[in-house]
C-alpha cells in the first residue's frame, strides 16, 4: 500500500513539473522543472523495479542532454547582460518550488532504502538481465544505435562548426 | 508473483497526459528552445510506457527500448540544437515562425 501512494506521489510531481516547465517563459526556469520531472519519471521507474532505466535516466536525460540545452542556451546569450540576469535566476522565488518537488523525490528514495525492501513490481529487473538481453538477441538493435549516434555527431559537428566559423569570422 | 502491483492503466493514463502535455506544448509554444523540450516530454512518455510494460510483464525488453529512446533523443537533440545555432544566426530569433519558408 505505501509503495503504491510513493509511485502516485512522483506520478504527480512529474505531472506537475512538465506542465510548469512547458508553461514557463523563461528557458532555464523551464529547464528547471524539466529536470524535476525527468527525476520524478527516474524514481517511478526505480520503484517499478527497473534500477538500471532509472540510472541511465538521470546520468543521459538529466545529466548530458539537459546540460546541451543550458550549453546552447549560455550560447545564444539572450537578451540583458549576464550578471543582471544572473541575479534574476537565482531569486529564491524561481528555484524554491522545483528544490521541494526534487526533496520530495529524495525522501522518497529514502523512505524505500530505509523501511520497505519490497518494491512495486513483484520481481525487480536486475542490469544483468538487461545486458544479457543487449548483447545476445538485441546486438543488431545496438548496432543500428550506435550509427545513429555517429549520425547525430557528424550532423552536430557540421551545423555547429559553421555556427562557429562564421561567429568568429564576424567579430575579427 | 510477477507484475505491477499498480494497474498498468493508471500508469497508461499518466503517459497519456505527459504526451499530450508535451504535443500541446509543441503546437502552441512557437519558440524552438520550448518545441525541442516538448518533443524530449513526448519521448520521455514513450519510454515510461515502454518501462511500465517491461515491468508488468517482467521482462528486461523495455528497458532495452528505453536505452534506444535515449539513443533516439540525443541525437535528435543534438542535431535540433545545431539547427537552432543556424536559426538564431540566421533570423536573430528564436521563433520557429520565422523558419516556415524553405527558401531562408
Amino acid at each position: 500500500m505505501m509503495m503504491e501512494t510513493l509511485f502516485y506521489i512522483a506520478a504527480f510531481v512529474a505531472l506537475f513539473a512538465t506542465l510548469q516547465a512547458l508553461s514557463r517563459s523563461n528557458a532555464i526556469h523551464a529547464l528547471i522543472y524539466l529536470i524535476v520531472s525527468l527525476l520524478a519519471v527516474a524514481t517511478m521507474f526505480f520503484l517499478m523495479g527497473a534500477p538500471f532505466a532509472a540510472a541511465l535516466e538521470i546520468v543521459i536525460y538529466a545529466g548530458a542532454i539537459m546540460v546541451l540545452f543550458v550549453f546552447v542556451i549560455m550560447m545564444l546569450n539572450l537578451g540583458e547582460s549576464g550578471d543582471l540576469r544572473e541575479r534574476q535566476w537565482l531569486q529564491p522565488k524561481i528555484w524554491i518550488v522545483p528544490a521541494i518537488l526534487a526533496s520530495i523525490l529524495l525522501l522518497e528514495l529514502i523512505a524505500v532504502e530505509r523501511e520497505f525492501d519490497g518494491l512495486t513490481s513483484g520481481r525487480e529487473v536486475p542490469p544483468k538481465e538487461v545486458g544479457l538481453a543487449l548483447f545476445g538477441p538485441y546486438v543488431l538493435a545496438v548496432e543500428i544505435a550506435s550509427l545513429l549516434l555517429l549520425a547525430g555527431l557528424v550532423g552536430a559537428y557540421h551545423l555547429g562548426r559553421r555556427f562557429m566559423d562564421r561567429n568568429r569570422g564576424g567579430r575579427g | 508473483m510477477g507484475g505491477l502491483q499498480i494497474p498498468l492503466e493508471h500508469v497508461l493514463v499518466l503517459a497519456t497526459l505527459l504526451f499530450t502535455a508535451g504535443l500541446i506544448g509543441l503546437m502552441v509554444r512557437r519558440n524552438i528552445i520550448f518545441i525541442l523540450m516538448s518533443l524530449e516530454v513526448m519521448l520521455n512518455a514513450a519510454a515510461l510506457v515502454f518501462v511500465a510494460a517491461g515491468a508488468h510483464w517482467g521482462q528486461a525488453d523495455g528497458q532495452i527500448m528505453l536505452m534506444l529512446i535515449l539513443t533516439v533523443a540525443a541525437a535528435e537533440v543534438s542535431v535540433g540544437l545545431g539547427l537552432v545555432l543556424q536559426i538564431q544566426r540566421r533570423f536573430h530569433s528564436l521563433d520557429m515562425d520565422n523558419a516556415n519558408r524553405l527558401r531562408g
